[in-house]
């Protein structure tokens, strides 16, 4: 048997005297894919630092892909789509993604930078500074450059954020066809509806700790806003689980 | 590592806000310089002004490079990237040398005319005084704005790092370039080059060893 994709025994981390994630246990299997739900200052974005290797974890063990040594050439198979886009904003749409399948060492680089751009509807936009763009549209060539590497393992953060509703639809079908595909996908969102949509699994992190997880299959929505509600507490659900 | 070179000279040619501000910036020094000189500037003078320009406007360049990254969270963009995190330190270190250079090209030959010397029989030297110089200043001001550019307050930060750390290299590049500019022999200046050469091996090995903990949360 394949050894997981994630496994995290205890894992934490702190910043100081502040916990952002305390003993965190998940096993991600390969195909998985995990939404992670909880309110803002959960640990949701500490924890996909972490997976993504751009933290160390202050406590505990994290294997990727059944490695006990996260090594700089691990890093081509796992895509992440931070926060910020990590694009250059005075390079064009076609010079971001050239320079990071560079560094990925992307094979026929020109021809899948054109995937790419198909894949998100940004061809028209190729020779455009980024600079330029709306929040859409960078969400959206963030999407390509953590994609074009063809990673095994996907990890999004926020990645509804900023989108109006028909590219929300569309990240939705991009992200379920990775799934079919086979890619391990791990995201965290506010967004219950459009999370449980992709995802086969979630979990619940709140004050650094998970406190809830689905197993192997997930409520419907309205269930899972229920759930929420009971453990994060009714004062979040306002503000964060639209 | 060279996809990282390229794309920040890449976008220093678009924008050219870089070497154009560095370069009046260096222009300023020497013309306060020579205004504070106006009847006999020595070679030492001219040695003084010719550093003074390369530091100030160097410490500001070294600082653009990583708030480059650092907009968008660009520098985890390159951290997530299969590479050794001290291919990245050697990247933006060539950037800076190469950045620096041009600054040098521009500051050098006004520093010869402004203050009336002509180092013709040794310009050779100069060009090695000036390139190990650099060479050392990038190495220490890479690692070292790596570390403020994360800082609020990084603009005082970085000089306050980094000019204690660059003393040995200033003297040494100070000294070397008033003998080279005066009267001076290549014999003369032979131990402020070993010197900065030795500088530039103990810094350029330091970041390369420290870059990963200094990029790692």
């Amino acid at each position: 048997m394949a050894p997981p994709v994630i496994e995290a025994i205890r894992l934490g981390r702190g910043f100081g005297s502040v916990r952002a994630l305390g003993a965190l246990d998940l096993v991600v299997r390969a195909g998985d894919s995990l939404a992670i739900f909880g309110p803002n200052g959960a640990g949701k974005t500490t924890l996909l630092k972490l997976l993504a290797t751009v933290l160390a974890p202050t406590d505990g063990t994290l294997r990727l892909f059944g490695e006990p040594e996260l090594r700089p050439e691990l890093r081509r198979r796992i895509g992440m789509l931070g926060h910020g886009s990590f694009l250059y904003g005075d390079l064009t749409a076609a010079e971001n993604l050239r320079f990071y399948a560079a560094l990925f060492g992307v094979e026929n680089a020109e021809r899948r930078v054109a995937e790419m751009l198909a894949e998100v509807r940004l061809t028209a936009w190729r020779d455009r500074p980024v600079r330029t763009f709306s929040r859409g549209m960078e969400q959206r060539l963030a999407l390509a450059r953590a994609f074009l590497h063809a990673p095994d393992l996907l990890l999004l953060d926020e990645p509804f954020s900023g989108l109006d509703p028909q590219a929300v639809l569309h990240l939705q079908e991009i992200l379920t066809r990775a799934h079919r595909q086979g890619k391990t996908i791990v995201l965290t969102t506010h967004d219950i509806e459009s999370g449980l949509e992709v995802c086969d699994r979630a979990v619940i992190l709140c004050g650094g700790r998970m406190v809830w997880h689905s197993g192997r299959s997930v409520p419907a929505p309205s269930e899972m806003v229920k759930i929420y509600q009971r453990e994060v507490g009714e004062s979040h659900v306002g503000a964060d689980s639209r | 590592m060279l996809a990282i070179l390229a794309k920040d000279l890449r976008i220093e040619l678009r924008t050219r806000e870089g070497v154009s501000s560095l370069a009046v910036l260096g222009l300023l020094v020497l013309l306060v310089f020579q205004f504070a000189f106006p009847e006999r500037p020595t070679p030492e003078a001219a040695a003084a002004a010719l550093w003074l320009a390369f530091v100030l406007a160097g410490t500001i360049g070294a600082q653009r490079t990583f708030l480059l990254e650092r907009e968008n969270a660009c520098m985890h963009g390159l951290v997530t990237a299969p590479l050794d995190p001290a291919m990245i330190f050697v990247a933006k270190m060539l950037g800076n040398v190469v950045i620096l250079t041009v600054l040098q090209f521009l500051v050098v030959p006004l520093t010869v005319v402004f203050f009336d010397v002509a180092p013709t029989s040794r310009l050779g030297w100069l060009a090695v005084v000036c390139f190990l110089g650099n060479v050392g200043f990038s190495a220490v001001t890479t690692l070292f704005a790596a570390i403020s550019v994360r800082i609020r307050a990084r603009e005082v930060m970085l000089p306050l790092l980094v000019l204690p750390l660059v003393s040995p290299l200033l003297i040494a590049a100070v000294q070397a370039s008033a003998r080279l500019l005066g009267d001076g022999s290549a014999a003369e200046v032979s131990v402020w080059i070993q010197v900065l050469a030795a500088f530039d091996v103990i810094f350029a090995a330091a970041g390369w060893l420290l870059f990963e903990y200094v990029v790692r949360e």
